[in-house]
């Protein structure tokens, strides 16, 4: 009977063969690609949490058995996780003792000549004096470049190392892309934040809409600038009413304090500090509103944050006035550009304000915010609450109810800034312009053997590795070149 | 000459191109159904002028490469940027990349036997482009203003057009093999073709080529991606989907150089490779969500 210790070192040992193994790799590298699909049929939170909620809200029973399996957090799910580790365990594992091979051999000469070159591929006899035949061709290919292993009666040539270089290069380059998503993921941080036109953004937790840390990451890591937002203009095509440009101005000022510097930040172009940027996202409108009470007190003035609705821009949100006795809540609609059709009611029919309403349906009754549970700011809970006036407002027109009054008073833009640090990006980029250049090398890199042995005659032959062409050709050349013609 | 007029122009090069494509595609019909005089049936056509059919079918598909070329153009001139801002563009850029892909393999192997299927299959993509997709020539939104979009687009289309080259190659090579592996001889369209070993080199070939440049393509929208929406890699289903066809092709390339894989596992694999590029382009463009929905549909 063996030891279970030992019996548990070859089993690890087997297990490390099978992990490493060619056939092994292939089928975790399909797999991965399989594995990657369900992303791509289901909605997936980090992307799009709206539409998964919409799923669970549509088919409830299937929606929580999707969520089990992490079919809404493929990526980060640990079936995907545990397919890419191994994968690049198995990589590691196949690449790193073929490195330390390769560089071996690049240091060797090439193996011995063959007994038998008929075994070759494309043997043939040369007619060239004995005594010369192996002067001549170390000589050729040499100029030739290839790498001669010289013995009493052969000479043996290799050429094209560089392949195995070049896919030993790309595959570490993986490696390292895998690295930087790693540092990425785990010591960056991403964040949203909604800045209207006139307001002030500092770089602080408190800020933002929605901000991420990655595990090794916290607070303490955001940089310390200060954005003014001083203009927002898009420009949109009149015939399709898509947009052409967005330009937003602001004025920066990083560390805080430090003087302000007027930049402009557009969708191709972040502003960048280090390893942070900052993206310009999205954009809509807040409509800008004073709403009275029975008194005519004001109790509200200023602007709400709606949120886009389609690609003109009618955008809805919720005004809510606690406050209030009783409590007011406004369902409101902004279209930027009115117009109205039976069938949908009042639409915007393009992006820009040319000749804005606002539609509000007004809520009396509690507004829900203190019960604990969280909130959308974009909408009214009216489970407790009874409706009381619906009014279409044109600018500067006045809705009174029975409570109060709503007054339109106007609208300004505003713009979802996007704010990431990543720092792995730069190592995912250099592993990325790595792995081109290996696959590169070792793609168009074709490697040969040829050899040349004086026995009663003087024979050559030649190898290639995976059938690679031309080397018909290079026994042929070398063929007229020893027989001087 | 005004922008509309360019976008004219572009559309009648299109047309004529399709023109083009049809005669080509009756003139590949005709050689590959007359070329073979067969034991059996004794046809009133030779080799010779089978032969001259299959040149004429080449001269028109190389005159519509110019004439589509010509499109793809006129349509940026007519848009002020490069023509990549919607599904309309990218067919017929496409087919564009297509034809020219085919060219250089008739150029370089011979490869007349493909103009048949190449035939169909521009004439398809330029057919639907131009009555499904078709949309008229505009400005492109702000995302897509970009250096990136014409090296990340132009590499995305090149490959493409490679990959499906491929692909009908390694479809041939299986309706060939499924003949010759019962012993039936080839039917008599096919006898003009390489044998199966040359087919399957052929293909290996087109995509080791191609595909340093589709891995291009991929990290060229990565970058671009880095500056346009602030991460280079998201899993959007474009992306996701690219990555499924890297993968797919890096598994053919490895099952073929280290695992030794040849001939029909190897074109099966080389066919599903190829699906997956098809199935992004058709699928994610026109009904998948996500970032890269620019199909204008």
């Amino acid at each position: 009977m063996s030891t279970p210790q030992l019996s548990n070192f070859a089993l690890l040992r087997w297990a490390w063969r099978q992990l490493t193994s060619m056939r092994t790799a292939l089928l975790l590298l399909l797999l991965l690609g399989f594995a990657a699909i369900p992303g791509s049929l289901f909605p997936q939170r980090t992307q799009n949490p709206m539409k998964v909620t919409e799923y669970f809200t549509n088919n409830p029973g299937l929606a929580k058995w999707l969520d089990r399996l992490r079919l809404f957090d493929v990526y980060s799910s640990p079936w995907f996780s545990a397919i890419y580790l191994l994968l690049f365990i198995s990589l590691i594992g196949c690449v790193l003792p073929r490195t330390i091979e390769h560089l071996k051999a690049i240091g060797a000469k090439p193996p011995l000549t063959p007994k038998f070159l008929d075994r070759m591929e494309y043997p043939t006899s040369v007619e060239v004096p004995k005594d010369q035949a192996l002067d001549l061709a170390e000589k050729y290919l040499r100029s030739k470049r290839f790498r001669i292993r010289r013995d009493a009666e052969s000479i043996s040539a290799e050429k094209g190392y560089s392949r195995e270089t070049g896919n030993l290069l790309f595959h570490l380059s993986l490696i390292l892309i895998l690295v930087g998503v790693g540092i990425g993921s785990l010591f960056g941080s991403k964040g949203e934040a909604i800045v209207s036109v006139g307001d002030r953004f500092i770089n602080t937790p408190t800020s933002y809409d929605n901000l991420a840390f990655g595990k090794f990451q916290s607070e303490g890591s955001l940089i310390p600038f200060a954005l003014t937002v001083t203009d927002f203009k898009a420009t949109y095509d009149i015939k399709t009413n898509a947009p052409s440009d967005y330009k937003l101005s602001v004025l920066a000022a990083n560390p805080i304090g430090a003087k302000e510097v007027a930049k402009v930040i557009k969708v191709n172009s972040p502003l960048t500090y280090g390893n942070t940027k900052i993206y310009l996202q999205a954009n809509g409108y807040s409509p800008l509103v004073t709403v009275r009470d029975k008194s005519g007190k004001v109790t509200f003035q200023g602007g709400t944050v709606f949120l886009p609705q389609d690609g003109n821009l009618t955008s809805s949100g919720a005004i809510k006035l606690p406050d209030m006795k009783p409590q007011i809540g406004f369902v409101a609609s902004f279209v930027p550009t009115y117009d109205r059709s039976n069938k949908r009611g009042a639409f915007s029919a393009f992006p820009e304000v040319l000749d804005p309403r606002l539609l509000v349906s007004v809520w009396t009754g509690n507004l829900g915010l203190d019960s604990g549970r969280p909130q959308s700011v974009y909408r009214v809970d009216t489970s407790n609450m009874t409706r009381i006036g619906l009014a279409q407002l044109a600018l500067h027109q006045t809705y009174k109810f029975s409570e109060g009054s709503i007054t339109f008073e106007g609208w300004k833009p505003w713009v979802n800034l996007q704010i990431v640090d990543d720092p792995g990006k730069m190592y995912a980029l250099f592993g990325a312009i790595f792995a081109i250049l290996g696959l590169l090398l070792s793609l168009f890199t074709r490697q040969r053997r040829i050899w040349v042995k004086v026995s009663d005659r003087v024979e050559i032959a030649g190898l290639a590795k995976n059938a690679a062409p031309g080397l018909a050709k290079e026994i042929s050349d070398l063929k007229i070149k020893l027989e001087g013609k | 000459m005004t922008s509309t007029n360019y976008a004219y122009l572009s559309n009648y090069a299109i047309y004529s191109a399709m023109v083009l494509y049809t005669i080509a595609f009756f003139a590949h019909s005709i050689e590959v159904a007359f070329s073979v005089r067969s034991d059996e049936v004794k046809t009133k056509f030779d080799f010779a002028r089978t032969d001259r059919a299959g040149r004429i079918g080449s001269a028109m598909i190389f005159l519509a490469f110019i004439f589509i070329f010509i499109g793809v153009i006129f349509r940026g001139i007519s848009a002020h940027r490069v023509p990549w801002g919607n599904m309309y563009e990218f067919s017929i850029t496409g087919a564009l990349a297509f034809t020219g892909a085919y060219l250089v393999a008739l150029w370089k192997y011979k490869l007349r036997w493909l103009g048949l299927p190449v035939s169909i299959a521009v004439l398809l993509t330029l057919g639907t482009a131009i009555t499904v997709l078709y949309r008229p020539s505009a400005p492109l939104v702000p995302a897509l203003k970009s250096t990136w979009l014409a090296i990340h687009v132009s590499a995305a289309i090149a490959s493409g057009g490679v990959f499906l080259l491929a692909n009908c190659i390694a479809a041939t090579y299986l309706i060939l093999d499924s003949y010759e592996s019962k012993g039936l001889p080839r039917p008599n369209w096919a006898k003009q073709l390489p044998s199966l070993e040359s087919l399957d080199q052929l293909s290996y070939r087109l995509v080791a080529f191609v595909f340093p440049l589709w891995t291009f393509a991929v990290i060229a929208g990565a970058i671009w991606a880095e500056s346009a929406w602030g991460r280079y890699w998201g899993w959007d289903p474009k992306e996701t989907w690219a990555f499924i066809t890297w993968v797919a092709y890096a598994a053919y390339l490895h099952a073929r150089v280290t695992v030794g894989w040849r001939g029909r596992k190897a074109a099966w694999l080389c066919l599903f490779a190829g699906s997956t590029f098809l199935f992004n382009y058709i699928y994610v463009n026109i009904w998948g969500t996500g970032r890269h929905t620019y199909s204008g549909l």
